[in-house]
């Protein structure tokens, strides 16, 4: 897959949305056992339960995942410096969520070309589940 | 609450290690919905931004070798994630991490009490001894139990 070079992308600029239709609890333990993260919370639904919630829900950190590719798809996963999320809202099962980002600047630093971002996941109801910054280090077009 | 060693916050833990797969990338992209093909060309392939969470197959509890401060389980939330990468991490590669707790600070929560922040750093080198990531979780400790 082709990187996206420096002089391609604009201040302002947005990434093509990424949606991810109808979550379903497979998808959860799938997470669990790629990720390692167990915690039961997210697949056992008696515990969830009886924990006071009304079903299982994702894990932050696979909604962060989703979040990341939208970046990934736009900069190349060899370009990624630095990614950061903040955990707002959960999802559950039966979520659509979308994925967008934004290029919120582009300077010069550690000798190239680099673009800072705002990324952000929403629920189908308007709810944020996540969201974020990312820095990317692109290579010269040409180059 | 929590019990704060305040002596050991910024002191680093004990290390363990990691083998980065090209299975266990192509597994964790696929759990991540992303079909892209680098991650299932060995030459091509570097790891998702977030493949390093996959850590926690091989600690268990991270916080375990964060001796700092002891958290009350039934009372946290994950409030941030942060990676930051420094050279690329490839199937092959043999890391090396440790983890520390990097900082501790209180705030006030929104319905009283108070809420108690901890930042965790957990440090990645590869097998020619380069750092090639940090990650750094702020964990939030409530006041009052995490209701749903």
């Amino acid at each position: 897959m082709a990187t996206r070079s420096y002089e391609d992308v604009v201040e302002g600029q947005e990434l093509p949305p990424f949606v991810v239709e109808r979550l379903t609890r497979t998808d959860l333990v799938r997470y669990a056992g790629a990720s390692g993260d167990f915690n039961p919370i997210h697949h056992d639904e008696e515990l969830a339960r009886a924990a006071g919630n009304p079903t299982v829900f994702g894990h932050g950190m696979l909604t962060a995942g989703f979040v990341a590719k939208c970046v990934t798809d736009f900069v190349g996963p060899a370009s990624l410096r630095r990614y950061k999320v903040r955990f707002a809202n959960r999802v559950w099962p039966g979520d659509t969520i979308t994925c967008r980002g934004r290029v919120t600047r582009k300077y010069e630093e550690a000798g190239e070309g680099r673009i800072d971002g705002e990324v952000v996941a929403t629920t189908q109801r308007g709810d944020v589940a996540v969201t974020g910054t990312f820095t990317a280090g692109l290579p010269r077009r040409g180059s | 609450m929590a019990e704060i060693d305040r002596a050991r916050i910024g002191v680093w833990g004990p290390e363990g290690t990691m083998r980065v797969e090209l299975g266990k990338i192509r597994e964790f992209a696929k759990a991540v919905k992303d079909p892209n093909p680098v991650y299932a060309d060995e030459a091509a392939c570097v790891a998702p931004p977030t493949f390093l969470m996959t850590v926690a197959h091989w600690v268990g509890d991270l916080g375990a070798t964060r001796s700092a401060v002891k958290l009350d389980y039934r009372r946290l939330l994950h409030g941030e994630q942060e990676f930051e990468y420094l050279a690329p991490i490839r199937p092959g590669d043999v890391l090396t991490f440790r983890s520390r707790t990097k900082e501790v600070f209180e705030k006030a929560g929104k319905r009283g009490g108070k809420m108690l922040f901890v930042i965790g750093e957990t440090e990645y080198r590869n097998q020619r001894g380069t750092v090639v990531a940090y990650t750094r979780s702020t964990v939030i400790e409530t006041a009052d139990a995490v209701r749903a």
